[in-house]
């Protein structure tokens, strides 16, 4: 996998620059980001879309950026995540602030299950068992009667919630936004208090020398398992949210597509980066929207798109753009 | 710093974009067509911009509403349903559409109305599908122009099955397998014939080899291939290959006007099924012509089965806004449920408990095209003439 | 089980047996250019439309089928060429994502570039008149174009084998495969020998698209399906390995064919869950060497 490797000349008579404020305090900088996207993109079902799919993204990053292990079958969990909460409420008339921690919970068991069964292989096939599973995933989905198969699951309902008293109309697109916008900016907080913890070192070290790792104490099995476990967890919300965004939950989104589409996000921002994910959704999404609206025939643009990406921009968009400004 | 700059400029320029179109509006009356124009069935979907293009064109050449013209936003929802529930939201939200038309496969169908219905907009769907009917999917704000699959398998279901037939179905394992699986199997029922077998087969399947033999093995009188587009004319061809077409008759619900046209006379030769709409309608019905003569001023060839629909449900649509005076959502919802219209292939109206569009069905059977019309390819065997019998109860559908 | 069941098995057997030559073929490509370039070729299944659609196009000025039937793959070949020289060669040593990620926009843009010339619908193919019609095999009618198909996948291999096991190229392509830097330094120029492979990869596939068309018909779309089931194979066999190819292949086909029979729903998810399986067990593949991956 890619390693990035920074010379970084601490100067100690220069003030801080913005840039490096902004990189000490990224959290901060991505939750503001994400704040100000409704009013940056062209409408604002794209910006939920795109906050909606830069947390999978994000969550799949800690898979694929941190820990090196490229997982085709993260879809299973977004997928999961979506039909616990939509079959909790379009089937149960479970409140949104249950529904959405019960599909975080069983998105998280779902990957302790797939995790178990995928971990003890590598590379490559751990891409393919991860695919295989996920498509048994599909298969389970599409055959419980609940998930409405071909058709969908429709009536993910959420069109009121109450807050502190209030009346908060959620199909209001911009309030829509705002609700998905304060899980988001939780989850960022802490996959961020994660990654800067101990066992986030651990991940990154397990991802540069898997063998030292081991032979310094660390159990190498048991932190992969574990940051599975929590990857499925942040995509499983993502799901949640997608099924409330659009009301219906698509059986597609169980689809290898689906989880084809999160590794070129990742890829396309920067894996390995904190914010590259986000970016990467932000410009797959945006660049898809705009096309399919100017003509039928964006794929072949997206396509080519891609691979200008691809061949020029190796360690992903923002993470192009973190090397450029540390040069300077 | 460069790369910043340049993306910041990138950003304001995309949201620039934004505002922009958003000052464009001059109140026309808009209409939202998502449509599958990518994937299997772009060029059904082409078909159906075409036609709604053309009833929004008769629209405004007659004055519109009051000097009121209507506008078509077409969106392509890439037959996925994610992708139509996004598009369906982004009309509503930032379009401001006033009323949404389209989606061409059951699942689309459905996740666009289950955003309409929430936010109380009009939606016609132009596809087939038995649950937007039903009382769990349906709302006040939905309405069918297109045939379901009970409709369908009834018609063709009386016109071929006799007491005593040995019938098989291949069914494609999905909703509109399962929807017309069922609908067959109950006029069978009813007629006296024996269901022999079914087989079932994963949608999307380019290799029917598999499940030919175990057909074949049943010795059915007829055939029923319950599935749809390529599949359908996938399977037919393999079928005939197999040598199957000598010795059972080949029906199939629904005779694709483009799945026809892809597979050649040939694979179809000789296959029954039903259609909404075949050209040759014009000579019954004087509005069917008046489809075809608009249709072939623009276009070359004549107006598909899909697409007609599409124009139907645009100009009926339209037909009730006149009525109403207004686009208020209400009022056209009840001008709609009041309508009697005939707009291309005769009378036609919405059946108040489910808003389905009760029509006349189509027998057709595929023949090959004389040389001198290469459009003829089918044979109107029978017309089913527009008929609540053909419809699931309102009971049946969940409603009081 | 009386005879009419075990006839009807025999059937489906052979049917799997001819299922299965398709997916060898295209698993075969798919093998060999990961054995000998790590690259996975996610345009593999666009390479197969290509290879449909190019026969459908030569037919047109050379309506002889077996002259399309050598010419295809050939043209597939030279696709292939440009395609390595000039998009997947500058990834070399970007580790294994990005070559994986470039073929998967090259897949896109491909499908797309096919609708534009030939539009979004299919196109019909018919059988050529001399393999039409069905033999009499001893499990009941079989028909001759899928014994076709089945011949002409095992000619194919045996050509493959003989040039891999016989031919000095094959010996360098070998060699390529077990130690790429090796070979440079034993003075062999190994990006041509990567061409060369990543062609032969994508002309078979062509040929996979061009067999299946009489089939099938042809559409843009038809690459898409044998890609994911091409991708199983090649995994189940042993990514790099031929014989796991061949053996992957014709096991997927048959399993497929018997799951139709029994449980029909679960055909398609069949090889997913043979996937899993043999990776749970065997996590190489079944003929696969640990330490040819990423």
């Amino acid at each position: 996998m890619n390693t990035q490797t920074r010379t970084m000349t601490i100067d100690q008579s220069k003030a801080p620059s913005i840039l490096e404020t902004i990189r000490r305090h990224r959290v901060l900088a991505t939750i503001v980001f994400l704040a100000a996207l409704p009013w940056l993109t062209p409408n604002y079902s794209v910006a939920s879309h795109i906050l909606i799919f830069g947390l999978y993204a994000l969550g799949y990053n800690l898979i694929f950026g941190y820990m090196g292990m490229l997982s085709f079958g993260h879809s299973a969990f977004l997928g999961v995540g979506a039909y616990a909460a939509g079959i909790l409420i379009a089937q149960h008339s479970v409140t949104w602030w249950l529904a959405i921690p019960a599909a975080i919970i069983i998105s998280a068991l779902a990957a302790l299950a797939i995790g178990a069964l995928a971990i003890r292989t590598r590379g490559i096939y751990f891409a393919m068992v991860t695919l295989a599973l996920s498509q048994c995933v599909y298969f389970i989905i599409y055959q419980m009667p609940a998930s409405g198969g071909e058709n969908g699951l429709r009536g993910v309902n959420v069109s009121e919630i109450n807050l502190f008293g209030l009346n908060i109309d959620v199909l209001n697109p911009i309030n829509k936004y705002y609700f998905f916008f304060c899980f988001v900016a939780l989850a960022l907080w802490i996959i961020s208090r994660i990654l800067a913890s101990p066992f986030g070192h651990a991940i990154r070290a397990i991802r540069e020398n898997e063998t030292r790792t081991r032979a310094c104490g660390f159990n190498v099995e048991n932190t992969k398992l574990i940051t599975f476990v929590l990857s499925g967890a942040f995509c499983g919300l993502a799901g949640a949210l997608y099924g409330i965004n659009l009301s219906s939950v698509a059986i597609e989104t169980l689809h290898y597509e689906t989880s084809g589409l999160v590794v070129m996000i990742c890829l396309l921002g920067g894996m390995g980066t904190f914010f590259g994910p986000i970016v990467g959704a932000l410009l797959f999404l945006l660049i898809q929207d705009v096309f399919s609206l100017w003509t039928e025939h964006w794929q072949l643009y997206v396509g080519a798109i891609f691979i200008f990406f691809v061949l020029f921009f190796p360690k992903g968009v923002w993470g192009t753009i973190l090397e450029k400004l540390h040069v300077n | 710093m460069k790369t910043t700059k340049m993306w910041t400029f990138v950003l304001c320029l995309a949201s620039a974009f934004g505002v922009s179109s958003a000052l464009a509006q001059t109140d026309p009356i808009r209409i939202g067509l998502p449509v599958p124009l990518t994937g299997p069935y772009g060029a059904e979907a082409k078909d159906q911009v075409r036609n709604a293009e053309l009833a929004v064109k008769e629209f405004n050449e007659a004055g519109g509403l009051n000097g009121r013209l209507a506008e078509l936003l077409v969106r392509d929802d890439k037959l996925n349903p994610g992708e139509a529930a996004n598009r369906a939201l982004d009309l509503i939200d930032k379009d401001k559409v006033n009323f949404i038309v389209g989606g061409l496969s059951a699942s689309t169908q459905l996740s666009t109305n289950n955003v309409t219905k929430q936010r109380k907009v009009i939606y016609i769907s132009i596809s087939q599908s038995d649950a937007i009917n039903e009382a769990a999917d349906m709302s006040r704000y939905t309405f069918h122009e297109a045939l379901n699959p009970h409709m369908t398998t009834q018609a063709v279901g009386r016109h071929v099955f006799k007491k005593g037939m040995r019938i098989a179905f291949l069914t494609s394992d999905y909703a509109y397998g399962h929807e017309m699986a069922r609908g067959f199997t109950r006029v069978a029922e009813e007629v006296g014939a024996e269901i022999v077998g079914e087989i079932r087969h994963p949608l999307g399947t380019s290799d029917y080899s598999v499940f030919l033999p175990r057909l074949a093995a049943m010795r059915p009188d007829v055939l029923v291939f319950n599935n749809f587009g390529r599949d359908n004319h996938v399977s037919i061809q393999q079928a005939g290959q197999f040598g199957l077409k000598d010795k059972m008759q080949f029906v199939t619900p629904v005779l694709l006007y483009t799945a026809r046209q892809a597979a050649g006379a040939e694979a179809y030769e000789g296959v029954l099924g039903a259609s909404s709409y075949y050209w040759e309608l014009q000579s019954q019905f004087d509005t069917a012509k008046n489809l075809n003569d608009m249709y072939k001023k623009e276009y070359d060839g004549y107006p598909s089965d899909y697409g007609a629909l599409a124009y139907g449900a645009v100009k009926s649509l339209l037909m009730a806004v006149k009525e109403a005076g207004t686009t208020d959502t209400e009022k056209v919802v009840d001008a709609l449920e009041s309508l009697k219209y005939d707009t291309y292939k005769g009378p036609e109206y919405y059946r108040k408990c489910d808003h389905q569009a009760v029509q006349s069905v189509l027998i057709i059977e595929s023949k090959k095209a004389p040389a001198d019309n290469p459009d003829d390819i089918f044979r109107i065997v029978d017309v089913v003439a527009p008929t609540e019998d053909i419809l699931r109860s309102c009971e049946e559908l969940g409603f009081k | 089980m009386d005879a009419f069941m075990l006839q009807l098995l025999g059937l489906q057997l052979f049917t799997g047996l001819a299922l299965g030559a398709i997916y060898v073929l295209m698993a075969v490509g798919l093998s060999l250019i990961f054995g000998m370039l790590t690259v996975v070729n996610f345009a593999h299944g666009a390479f197969f439309m290509v290879g449909a659609y190019v026969g459908y196009f030569l037919y047109q000025y050379f309506p002889n089928f077996w002259v399309c039937l050598i010419a295809v793959p050939l043209l597939t070949g030279v696709v292939g060429i440009v395609v390595e020289r000039y998009l997947v060669r500058p990834l070399y040593g970007r580790g294994i994502d990005y070559p994986l990620l470039l073929t998967f926009g090259l897949g896109y843009v491909m499908v797309e570039v096919v609708r534009i010339i030939f539009g979004k619908q299919g196109l019909p193919v018919g059988t050529p008149d001399a393999l039409q019609g069905a033999v009499n095999l001893f499990v009941g009618p079989f028909p001759l174009y899928r014994l076709f198909v089945i011949a002409v996948t095992v000619l194919v291999l045996l050509a493959l084998w003989l040039f891999i096991e016989r031919t000095s190229f094959g010996l360098i392509i070998r060699a390529g495969a077990r130690d790429p830097m090796i070979v440079r330094v034993l003075g062999v120029d190994i990006s041509r020998i990567w061409l060369i492979v990543f062609a032969i990869g994508t002309g078979i596939a062509g040929l996979a698209g061009y067999l299946s068309a009489p089939l099938q018909g042809i559409a843009p779309e038809m690459g898409t399906n044998v890609l994911i089931v091409a991708f199983v194979v090649t995994v189940v066999g042993g990514m790099g390995s031929l014989s796991g190819a061949i053996v992957a292949g014709l096991l997927v086909g048959i399993v497929e064919s018997m799951a139709a029979f029994l449980y029909p729903e679960a055909a398609k998810v069949s090889m997913f869950i043979i996937m899993a399986l043999v990776l749970l067990i065997r996590p190489m593949g079944l003929f696969g060497r640990a330490g040819l991956m990423s």
